[in-house]
């Protein structure tokens, strides 16, 4: 039944760069990089087979339905078509997935819970045969009332999402709960997933010694991801009854864990390789076509591609949770804070995705990275009929840190302060507490990065008048469609920073694998690494190659494809490969370095003293003291035979938040990003250009300088598409109105200013290298400097985001 | 589906006339993408692309005769003159890939209300040149736009040319997009001032269900200018003229909330977009007008 | 339906074709040339650019039957495409443009690339000395959602440089 030939595309190690020096603070070419310039790189949709099968999904129309009947028998009949699956053709007892809590079914079982939920696959053998025989599908719905915002979720007689669901800790006591449904104390309501307090101090007495209270409701609409390369793979089955998925993901063995049991196979049977991925941002954490395409590949015993278009895209994964987030803020008139209080409801969604996690965050982060003692915190994520939501780039502390700095200006108005100064006057550093109770326990120069932001210079006014008198209107608000020649711009200048936790929090087993091998090839010492982590386009595969050249003294580095022969290098999210498989890296290349010393030893220890009593490294080639004396070649060390080793690497342990106060030492490290905005508003029209956008973030050690402000300047812009333009919209009937790059607008290069960023390195001791986790804070602070120039240019509240012109006029 | 592909502008009438099904594909910036989406299935695509004339122009003495397939890209480099509103709107179409495929056959087929080029034909003055085996039919182009991508033309009819007037003074071209570019138009205005016969036209798109010329603001300041006399003295404009003209433009939409922008915020940019529009038009008449006076030439016009 | 057309100076040939494939799906699917990348597949990316008779145009929004008797570049071509161009002054594997992605850093997830490469060396040939408006113009057709274009811009910037000092204009 397995195919005769393999599928073209798969990955194949990479030495690109090999021959290079270049170790930890170098920015050496990327190995991928030669193979992404050519077209050679091979993404998951990239995939080929011959015989293969095209997948597809067919997707509710519907936010919140009953499903009456389905009929495939048309379908079935098309020629060319090989399958068409179902809820009732699931092969195993598991028939429902999920990161946290396994609520979201494989194919929609007698009810569909959001708007282009999956309820059948077909597979073909062209797309199109596959997409009018998906259509020849006859689903009959019933359609149920909607869950779309809190009111209607937590209201008398609200329909549940979950009625049956178990994954509430403590219980339901019997007095809260309405009829009786699950509940736990921390969870009054079953249509909320996730709830999380935070209490520290006592922000009511505290309230009272404000000499100002600044309050605010605030709301973030729903960001996509966005990736580029859409949800994509090839399922192949092999011989022993297992298939082999190459997929684009975030963590392959996450992917492995959901996969297996729904397929009814156990994980050595479902062998996963990395393809090329098309960017990520948190929205391949969850799965999308993985299971369905291995399902049909089973059924058929062919090849099966599944490749998402755009429009399925934005049903084929969670987004940014939307957010109304209530902020009181109190300061005495020397501009101290006195006390914090907020409620934040993020709406998760039908399914749970990373919601909980998302709620600790956001909680956890809500008071910013400011010193305020009394904190009086709630946060909490719904189920609702509307698409779920999950991680994203920033995941929780995008959404709060749009709110306290916006709280932060108009505090600093209040006091008539200049909004830098106020903001560096209450900054945390060393040995800060978080609400949490939680210790800063490594640099935090958060009034050093918003001093970097503010010293520079301001970018030359009106530059769309050139010398000639002429207007460049590519320089104005509106750019080529012509709607301002300077007519109603006014500038505006804003300033924001923020706080990022790095890596997995709340107690969670947080590692990453390793598996280094150092041989001779060629007369010469090549390492290989390899481990699980899902190179998304961040870089940390060149960071892996010039780690194993630091820490093995070779140039020649060759990257093996990642895939599931290696334990798990956990997600690549949370702004945590660098630190964490970077970590596994480091100390792997250490576990192999002691067993090439000591294999040095066995064989010339007897030929020099400082074998047994100098401190050795291995560098360019040979093992040296560390007064520079060679005293043998790598080679002449390795000779015919390899030296391996593999391990798990683990970041120092963190705990659980306590539901009920939120106090724990949750977090395993902070990261800093701030940004001064400048725009120009067309403040008739509501248009908005982004002049300048200048980020100081402090990274701990720039383990590859180019990569680092590559990563922060995507993230800035993301930023700026919240800010301005980018948002999911979904109406009261919960069905997306926009999906399309027709509609959902992300920043073009015309619309990105030029993004000067400043690279601090306070180490942090805890890290490998002194390293901190860099993609996801200047993702934070974008959004609120952007909107905080806008605001100093209009003088309008603007509270949501992302803002409209519509918004910003005022009609 | 099939696909027909004419080699003469002879042959596309009667596959034309043989399916009236057809639908033609010329950039195919509409119609592939409705395809790639499943939003349509024609039984038959009809390539116009190897018919040469309608991817040829001239410039005659009054008009531009413009094929239906040339594409904007070309408008931008070659017609800028000639048609300096439907440049400036053929700027803001799409991308740089999308202009070098699209063109106002393409636009006026689709006759979807954001087409950019709308306006600015309107405000030119443009006639559709449709033809099908029975015949050849000249439309004006406000009678073009019968509803929300509905057009006047018959089943078995194509388009084959537009005939636009030359500009004979100052044209402009304004489109409101939530993105600085790559973005459909929100709303889009576009004016041209015609001082031959002391005229202004004045387009809207996107903001009515069909682009539509803002008739009572053009009366307005046609009688506005004559009254005064502007055509002659080339004086600045009142402020209160402009402004009273800018509420006759945002009166004649008729928009509806959606997505892209609020009803309420369309009427309040097409206004903004008319007042700007005409005082850079007027700017630039004044200009040429006082070069010519200190020729000794007694009029502007 | 049958397809015949030229990708990268080599004649391409594909049956069974139906009609309302794109040519992006048949270079993609059935030639082999996945190189040009399906983002969005509705012309609003710019990610699957190729050069269509020396244009620029977006391979998704053109039907495959069109690209009959046709010259397509992809960016699978490009290097050799510079080359013919440029003349044998050229040395090395890479077009410049591409060579100036890799130095400048403007390759994250790199589904953007082939796109921006076909445009932004179709920019430098139109215009060798192009200004950073002129860049952002004739780039905005094609998205990229992970360098925030910082770096695209200094990787065009170098890439005209580059061209400009070394090789001389083929007249």
């Amino acid at each position: 039944m397995a195919p005769a030939t393999g599928p073209t595309g798969t990955p194949t190690r990479l030495d690109e760069g090999a021959g290079t020096r270049a170790g930890v603070g170098d920015s050496p070419l990327r190995p991928d990089g030669t193979l992404k310039v050519t077209g050679d790189f091979a993404y998951s949709s990239d995939m080929w087979h011959e015989d293969m099968l095209w997948g597809c999904t067919l997707r509710s129309p519907h936010a919140h339905a009953e499903i009456r009947s389905i009929d495939t028998g048309e379908a079935l009949r098309q020629p060319g078509v090989h399958a068409v699956l179902t809820f009732d053709d699931l092969p195993a007892a598991t028939t429902h997935y999920g990161l946290e809590i396994q609520d979201t079914p494989v194919l929609a079982h007698g009810r569909v819970r959001h708007h282009g939920e999956p309820v059948a696959l077909v597979a073909a053998d062209h797309p199109e045969t596959a997409r009018r025989a998906a259509a020849k599908i006859k689903v009959e719905y019933e359609e149920l009332p909607v869950v779309h915002d809190e009111a209607s979720a937590l209201g008398e007689g609200a329909p549940l999402l979950h009625p049956d669901r178990d994954d509430l800790p403590q219980g339901p006591p019997a007095s809260s709960g309405p009829g009786g449904t699950p509940s736990a104390p921390h969870v009054p309501h079953p249509n909320i997933v996730h709830r999380q307090p935070i209490v520290r101090g006592d922000a009511e007495a505290a309230a009272g010694r404000a000499d100002v209270i600044v309050t605010g409701e605030y709301e973030v609409g729903m960001q996509d991801q966005a990736f580029l390369g859409p949800e994509s793979g090839l399922a192949v089955p092999a011989e022993d009854g297992g298939v082999d998925l190459y997929i684009a993901t975030q963590w392959l063995h996450s992917d492995l864990r959901q996969i297996a049991p729904v397929l009814g196979l156990p994980e050595e049977k479902v062998r996963m390789t990395l393809s090329g991925v098309g960017g990520a941002f948190g929205g391949r954490e969850d799965l999308s076509m993985q299971i369905h395409a291995c399902l049909l590949a089973l059924r058929t015993g062919k090849p099966v591609k599944i490749v998402y278009n755009r429009f399925e895209s934005f049903f084929g994964h969670v987004h940014r949770h939307p957010a109304t987030l209530w902020y009181e803020h109190g300061a005495t008139r020397d501009g101290k804070l006195t006390h914090m209080r907020c409620r934040i409801v993020l709406d998760g969604g039908a399914y749970a995705s990373a919601s909980p996690a998302v709620v600790g965050n956001a909680s956890s982060h809500a008071a910013g990275p400011y010193v305020v003692d009394d904190v009086d915190i709630e946060a909490l994520a719904l189920y609702t009929n509307n698409p779920p939501c999950g991680a994203m780039r920033g995941f929780g502390a995008v959404q709060a840190c749009f709110a306290y700095e916006a709280q932060m200006d108009k505090l600093a108005a209040e006091l008539d302060m200049d909004p830098v100064d106020f903001r560096q006057r209450n900054a945390m550093s060393r040995g800060s507490l978080m609400p949490t109770g939680q210790p800063v326990d490594a640099p935090a120069p958060v009034a050093e990065l918003l001093r970097r932001v503010k010293a520079r210079p301001l970018p030359m006014e009106a530059q769309w008048e050139s010398v000639g008198g002429e207007t460049d209107v590519r320089a104005l608000p509106g750019g080529l469609s012509n709607t301002t020649h300077g007519e109603g711009v006014v500038r505006g200048v804003g300033y924001a920073v923020g706080i990022k936790n790095v890596c997995y929090s709340e107690g969670f087993d947080d590692y990453s694998t390793a598996r280094v091998r150092l041989e001779v090839v060629g007369g010469e010492p090549v390492a290989l690494v390899h481990t699980a982590m899902a190179e998304v386009g961040q870089g940390g595969i060149t960071v892996h190659t010039q780690i194993a050249r630091t820490e093995l003294g070779v140039t020649q580095v060759t990257l093996h494809p990642a895939d599931t022969r290696v334990g798990s290098a956990g997600s690549t999210s949370a702004s945590r490969q660098t630190y964490m498989t970077g970590g596994a890296v480091k100390h792997v290349c250490e576990l192999v370095r002691e067993k090439v010393l000591r294999r040095g030893r066995e064989l010339f220890g007897t030929h020099h003293p400082a074998w047994a009593t100098a401190e050795l490294l291995l560098e360019g080639g040979k093992v040296v003291t560390d007064g520079g004396e060679v005293l043998a070649s790598l080679v002449d060390v390795l000779g015919e035979e390899a030296v391996e080793a593999e391990d798990e690497w683990r970041h120092r342990a963190t705990a659980p938040f306590d539901l009920e106060t939120g106090q724990g030492f949750g977090h395993v490290q902070y990261s800093f990003a701030a940004h001064r905005a400048v725009v120009e508003v067309d403040t008739e029209l509501g248009l908005v250009k982004v002049v300048e956008l200048a980020c100081a973030q402090d990274v701990g050690k720039a383990m590859n300088p180019q990569a680092v402000v590559g990563q922060i300047h995507g993230g800035t812009t993301q930023g700026l598409g919240l800010a301005v333009m980018e948002e999911i919209v979904v109406d009261p009937a919960a069905k997306v109105r926009n999906p399309s790059f027709t509609d959902y607008l992300i920043p073009t290069i015309a619309d990105t200013p030029t993004i000067p960023v400043d690279v601090l390195e306070l180490a942090d001791e805890h890290a490998p290298y002194g390293l901190r986790g860099a993609g996801e804070a200047p993702t934070l602070s974008s959004t609120p400097a952007v909107m905080a120039a806008i605001r100093a240019a209009t003088g309008r509240a603007l509270p949501r985001v992302p803002v409209r012109p519509e918004h910003i006029v005022e009609v | 589906m099939e696909f027909l592909r004419p080699a003469t502008w002879e042959e596309a009438l009667a596959a034309k006339a043989e399916h009236p099904s057809a639908v033609p594909i010329a950039g195919g910036t509409d119609v592939m993408v409705e395809i790639n989406f499943d939003h349509r299935r024609p039984t038959h695509l009809m390539d116009l692309g190897r018919i040469r004339e309608l991817r040829e122009w001239e410039v005659g003495d009054d008009t531009v005769r413009l094929g239906s397939s040339v594409p904007y890209s070309t408008i931008i480099d070659q017609l800028a003159t000639e048609l300096p509103g439907l440049a400036l709107a053929s700027h803001t179409v799409g991308s740089p890939q999308i202009r070098n495929r699209g063109s106002v056959g393409g636009n006026l087929g689709a006759a979807s209300p954001a087409g950019d080029s709308h306006p600015a034909l309107l405000a030119a003055g443009a006639e559709v040149e449709a033809e099908s085996v029975r015949g050849t039919r000249f439309l004006p182009v406000e009678d073009f736009y019968t509803g929300v991508k509905r057009n006047a033309l018959a089943e078995d009819e194509l388009i084959k040319t537009v005939h636009i007037k030359k500009a004979e003074g100052p044209q402009q071209f304004s489109k409101v997009g939530t993105r600085n570019a790559m973005v459909i138009a929100v709303c889009a205005f576009s004016l041209a001032l015609h001082p031959e016969g002391r005229t202004v036209r004045a387009g809207i798109g996107s903001a009515a269900p069909t682009p539509l010329r803002a008739r009572a603001a053009e009366d307005f300041l046609d009688a506005a200018l004559a009254d005064g006399g502007f055509w002659d003295s080339g004086r600045a404009l009142p402020p209160s003229l402009a402004r009273e003209f800018a509420e006759l433009c945002s009166g004649a939409c008729n928009p509806i909330d959606d997505v892209r922008g609020s009803a309420a915020y369309r009427r309040r940019a097409v206004g903004v977009m008319a007042r700007r529009t005409l005082g850079w038009t007027w700017e630039s008449y004044r200009s040429t007008c006082s070069g010519r006076t200190t020729e000794g030439g007694s009029q502007c016009a | 339906m049958r397809v015949t057309f030229t990708v990268n100076g080599r004649r391409h040939e594909a049956d069974d074709v139906w009609e309302g494939e794109s040519l992006l799906y048949v270079l993609r699917e059935r030639m082999g040339l996945p190189g040009s990348k399906n983002a969005c597949e509705q012309g609003e990316c710019g990610s699957c650019t190729v050069r269509l008779d020396g244009e620029p145009v977006c391979a998704c929004l053109v039907a495959a039957g069109q690209a009959e008797g046709r010259e397509v570049v992809t960016v699978e071509g490009l290097a050799a495409y510079a080359k013919e161009r440029e003349g044998s002054a050229r040395t090395g594997d890479l077009a410049p443009v591409q060579q100036a992605f890799l130095d400048a850093g403007a390759v994250q997830c790199g589904f953007c690339t082939p796109g921006l490469l076909v445009a932004a060396d179709e920019l430098i040939e139109r215009n060798p000395q192009p200004s950073d408006a002129d860049i952002r113009e004739a780039l905005s057709g094609n998205l990229c959602r992970c360098t925030g274009y910082e770096k695209i811009m200094d990787a065009v910037r170098l890439a005209a440089a580059r061209t400009d000092d070394g090789a001389p204009e083929v007249v």
